[in-house]
């Protein structure tokens, strides 16, 4: 037999957990990478403009971002499943309108905030329905409802209109105020999110959203209620949507048919900026909130540094794009840093 | 098998009528009239999905303490079976005993529940998380208020590693784990749960030498410990090594539950196919012609270094090595699917450019990809259309597709490699594994190709079909194309090549003529201890 090349290597070395350290690195690094692109946006804004970062600009910055990030957090859910519910928007315009008009009749805020989370978690009812035991694509059965809860929320509202003159002053203050620079909306948006990130890490059922997005057949074999989780995923998400409606009304005290109209694709965009895979599995809610408040500040940054506003959707798109050939280069990078390790150890 | 439809073939008594399948003495012999009770048992189960009978009155019962065998053809309905045990399929009709207790599984969470844990042909874990969460998901260690207890969890994962004796970090993400290290994953998952009932749906399929001694070794240890283990594999050689006792199906019907001792391979085959065999490994003796396939000095960094062979008309060169070791990278290398770093590959005289496989084919190059699923076949189109697909640029005229010719050619090379299809517009995805791979092999043979690079031709097929596979690579070196045959199945290389390429570690370590190659030398050289 003819020896080419002999290679006196043990076959039984095994790498020591460089992969995992490798993989761990990476994703942290994606939400830091928000983060550093935030910080920076923010500081060059603040050095062509030193008014930008006063207090009520703090305030104006996460105010604007509340309602996005609410709503991306129950949007994650959905696509950390391997779904997506585009009925957002609709949700948040219709469960706002009730809202409003509950509060017009002279209702409590309490109870009006409720009633808009509640309409919220119907609508995220239809939907998981829908999607979990119809077996339909998501993507078909939420454009679907998008129009269906829009159509019936033009119906309802007609050419009516809520301002904030129709509500009460404490609700309306409510919406604006807060602890010095810190709103009190986001305040909440922060508890939601940190309740939402705690309970996907440490519960079971939270896990299994994962796993069930990363590879449904197995899930399905290893006895997850797929069903069950899909469901719950979308109730979370019409419920925040609700909960935003509620927030949206407090905020800018104006609803008509046309609010949130569209909102579904922000939603959408932050929650991809920030990280969480479209495919499913993988990413995480304070990724989302990130790419929520990214977006929003861009809003803010550009007519503070004296560029048009038209310029808004345009950058937007560039950064949904950037974040998404990031993610695929990423996950090729690692991809083939796994194989060759595995390839050079056996 | 001859080449009619599936809806024709006829029905059980009349295969059992022939003169071929021998068996006369009663069959049904288990221990159960002296020893313990069966702690699993399957009793006359049925299961139809539409008009297909997948499984008709088929029993099984699993001691503990036995490695139990499941044989079988591809389409013989054993997946269904492992299915039914599992919970994830109800039976039509018939009984599944518990300790002797009729149950009904409503889900796979029940038979779990059960204590009885599958590992699945194709690995069924989630890419996107930990090893340790893979391995617990759904039954992770809880702390107060069902919060999950990741400490636990990394402390119970790290053990069942030492226990299997491997170095797999449980926090490491199951993407990127090799076949063998996801079996690994699997079986710790079943040892979590203490399962008295482990069914390995052909575990060995995808691992080397090394790999499966030290499954075998865990699968022994199971079985003292007092485990049933339903055990299947298209390796006869293994069920022999590891199993008691073997039950086999033929076309969803029970055929027989015996014990092993005293039977031979043959006695098996004839169970499973319902008639003799022919040769497994057919090989003609051709004189080799002029080099074909030259590879010089092929480098990829970090994946394979410094590769150099030739392949000659007529000749069947096998290439062994361990799964990772770099030949399946190498064949989609000099195929063009990746780019190389350095060297130079030449078919027929004309140099490849480097990573183009338009070019590749059109010097006469085909490759039969490792995984048909997801690289040979496209699983929802028609037996027909993926035969066509190679032959588009011979089928389509004036930029329209002529059908007729498409069909024809279809239909010509579905029957010279006796595929077993129902119609031919029929999908990819309802054939068995074995009929796949022939819809792989024939479309590529369509393109005529000069030279044939195979990876792992027979993975997952069942005898019948392996061997009528090794007849066609023997008749293709017949007619002067040059094979290059990648494969992981020892007796596979060594009956079928007529030289034994070995890798090790992306470099090529030893070029054994057919004369020299035994399962020794060729391990040797595949595990780096060329110079034994």
């Amino acid at each position: 037999m003819t020896v080419t090349a002999p290679t006196p290597a043990p076959a039984t070395e095994v790498p020591k957990s460089s992969g995992t350290r490798l993989v761990d690195r990476v994703f942290k690094m994606r939400e830091l990478a928000i983060l550093a692109v935030f910080l920076v946006m923010i500081a060059i804004t603040q050095m062509g403009n030193s008014q930008f970062l006063s207090e009520q600009g703090i305030k104006d910055l996460l105010l604007n971002a509340t309602i996005l990030v609410l709503v991306a957090t129950g949007q994650s859910l959905v696509v950390i499943t391997r779904n997506v519910d585009l009925s957002v928007g609709s949700t948040l315009g219709i469960s706002a309108f009730a809202a409003g008009t509950y509060l017009q009749g002279g209702g409590n805020p309490v109870v009006a905030v409720f009633l808009a989370a509640l309409l919220g978690i119907g609508c995220g009812l239809v939907n998981g329905l829908l999607v979990s035991l119809g077996q339909v694509p998501a993507l078909v059965v939420t454009l679907g409802t998008l129009y269906i809860i829009r159509g019936i929320d033009s119906i309802w509202v007609g050419s009516r209109q809520i301002t904030a003159a129709d509500l009460p002053g404490s609700f309306v203050d409510f919406g604006s105020g807060g602890i010095s620079a810190v709103p009190y909306l986001a305040l909440i948006a922060l508890a939601v999110l940190l309740v939402t990130a705690y309970y996907l890490k440490h519960f079971g059922s939270g896990r299994e959203l994962y796993a069930l997005g990363s590879n449904p057949e197995a899930a399905r074999l290893a006895g997850i209620p797929v069903r069950k989780r899909i469901l719950t995923a979308y109730v979370v998400c019409g419920g925040l949507a609700g909960l935003a409606g509620a927030m949206y009304l407090a905020r800018f005290g104006n609803v008509d048919s046309g609010t949130g109209n569209g909102y579904e694709l922000t939603v959408v965009s932050a929650v991809v900026v920030g990280g969480v895979v479209f495919t499913g599995g993988s990413g995480s809610v304070y990724g989302a909130a990130l790419g929520a408040l990214l977006l929003t500040s861009i809003n803010s940054v550009l007519p503070a540094l004296g560029v048009s506003s038209v310029w808004v959707l345009a950058i937007n798109g560039i950064l949904l794009i950037l974040a998404i050939a990031v993610d695929r280069i990423v996950a090729l990078r690692v991809a083939s840093a796994l194989k060759k390790r595995n390839a050079r150890h056996g | 098998m001859p080449n009619v439809p599936a809806t024709q073939l006829k029905p059980f008594t009349t295969l059992w009528g022939r003169p071929a399948a021998v068996v006369e003495e009663p069959l049904m012999t288990h221990p159960s009239d002296t020893g313990p009770a069966a702690v699993l048992a399957l009793k006359d189960i049925s299961k139809s999905f539409g008009a297909v009978r997948a499984l008709r009155d088929v029993s099984l019962e699993l001691f503990p303490g036995e490695v139990h065998a499941l044989a079988g053809e591809n389409g013989a309905g054993k997946s269904t079976l492992i299915k039914t045990l599992a919970g994830v399929h109800r039976p039509d009709a018939g009984q599944v005993l518990l300790d002797g207790e009729p149950t009904v599984f409503h889900g796979p969470a029940d038979a779990r529940d059960a204590g009885i844990a599958v590992i699945y042909q194709e690995p069924t874990l989630f890419p996107d998380l930990s090893i340790a969460e893979n391995i617990f998901m759904g039954r992770q260690p809880r702390r107060a208020l069902g919060r999950i207890d990741h400490k636990a969890t990394h402390a119970a994962t790290a053990a069942l590693m030492k226990r299997l004796g491997v170095e797999l970090d449980p926090d490491r993400p199951a993407r990127g784990l090799s076949i063998a290290d996801q079996q690994i994953v699997e079986i710790a998952k079943a040892l979590s749960f203490d399962a008295r009932v482990l069914i390995m749906d052909e575990p060995t399929a995808a691992l080397t030498g090394s790999e499966v001694a030290r499954l075998f070794g865990v699968v022994r240890t199971l079985r003292e410990q007092g485990s049933a283990v339903l055990f299947i594999s298209h390796r006869l050689e293994e069920i022999f090594r590891i199993c008691q006792r073997v039950t086999t199906l033929r076309d969803g019907a029970w055929i027989a539950s015996e014990p092993l001792d005293g039977m031979t391979e043959d006695d098996l085959v004839r169970r499973m196919v319902g008639r003799d065999l022919d040769e497994l490994y057919p090989k003609q003796e051709v004189e080799a012609g002029s080099v074909a396939l030259s590879v010089r000095r092929l480098t990829r960094e970090g994946v394979f270094t410094d590769v150099s062979f030739d392949v000659r008309r007529g000749e069947i060169v096998g290439l062994a090595g361990l799964v990772g070791a770099g030949r399946t990278e190498v064949a989609r290398a000099v195929f063009g699917i990746d780019r190389w770093d350095a060297g130079e590959v030449e078919v027929g005289g004309r140099t490849l450019t480097n990573g183009a496989p338009s070019t590749a084919m059109a010097a006469g190059l085909a490759l039969v990809p490792e995984d048909r699923r997801a690289q040979g076949l496209v699983m929802d189109m028609s037996i027909e259309r993926n035969i066509g697909l190679t032959g588009l640029r011979t089928t389509v005229r004036t930029g329209l597709m002529d059908r007729g010719a498409e069909r024809s050619r279809s239909l010509d090379w579905a029957v010279k490699l006796q595929v077993k299809y129902a119609r031919i517009a029929d999908a990819v995805s309802t054939l068995s594994g074995g009929n796949q791979q022939k819809v792989v092999l024939a479309k590529w043979l369509a393109t005529g190709p000069k030279v044939l690079i195979v990876d792992e031709p027979t993975r997952g097929i069942d005898v019948g079909t392996k061997a009528e596979v090794h007849r066609l690579l023997s008749e293709l070196a017949a007619d002067g194309v040059a094979v290059l045959m990648i494969s992981s199945d020892l007796p596979e290389v060594l009956g079928m090549a007529d030289r034994v390429l070995v890798m090790h570690e992306g470099r090529l370590t030893a070029e054994i003529p057919r004369s020299e190659a035994t399962e020794e030398s060729v391990m040797a050289a595949a595990t780096g201890r060329a110079a034994a």
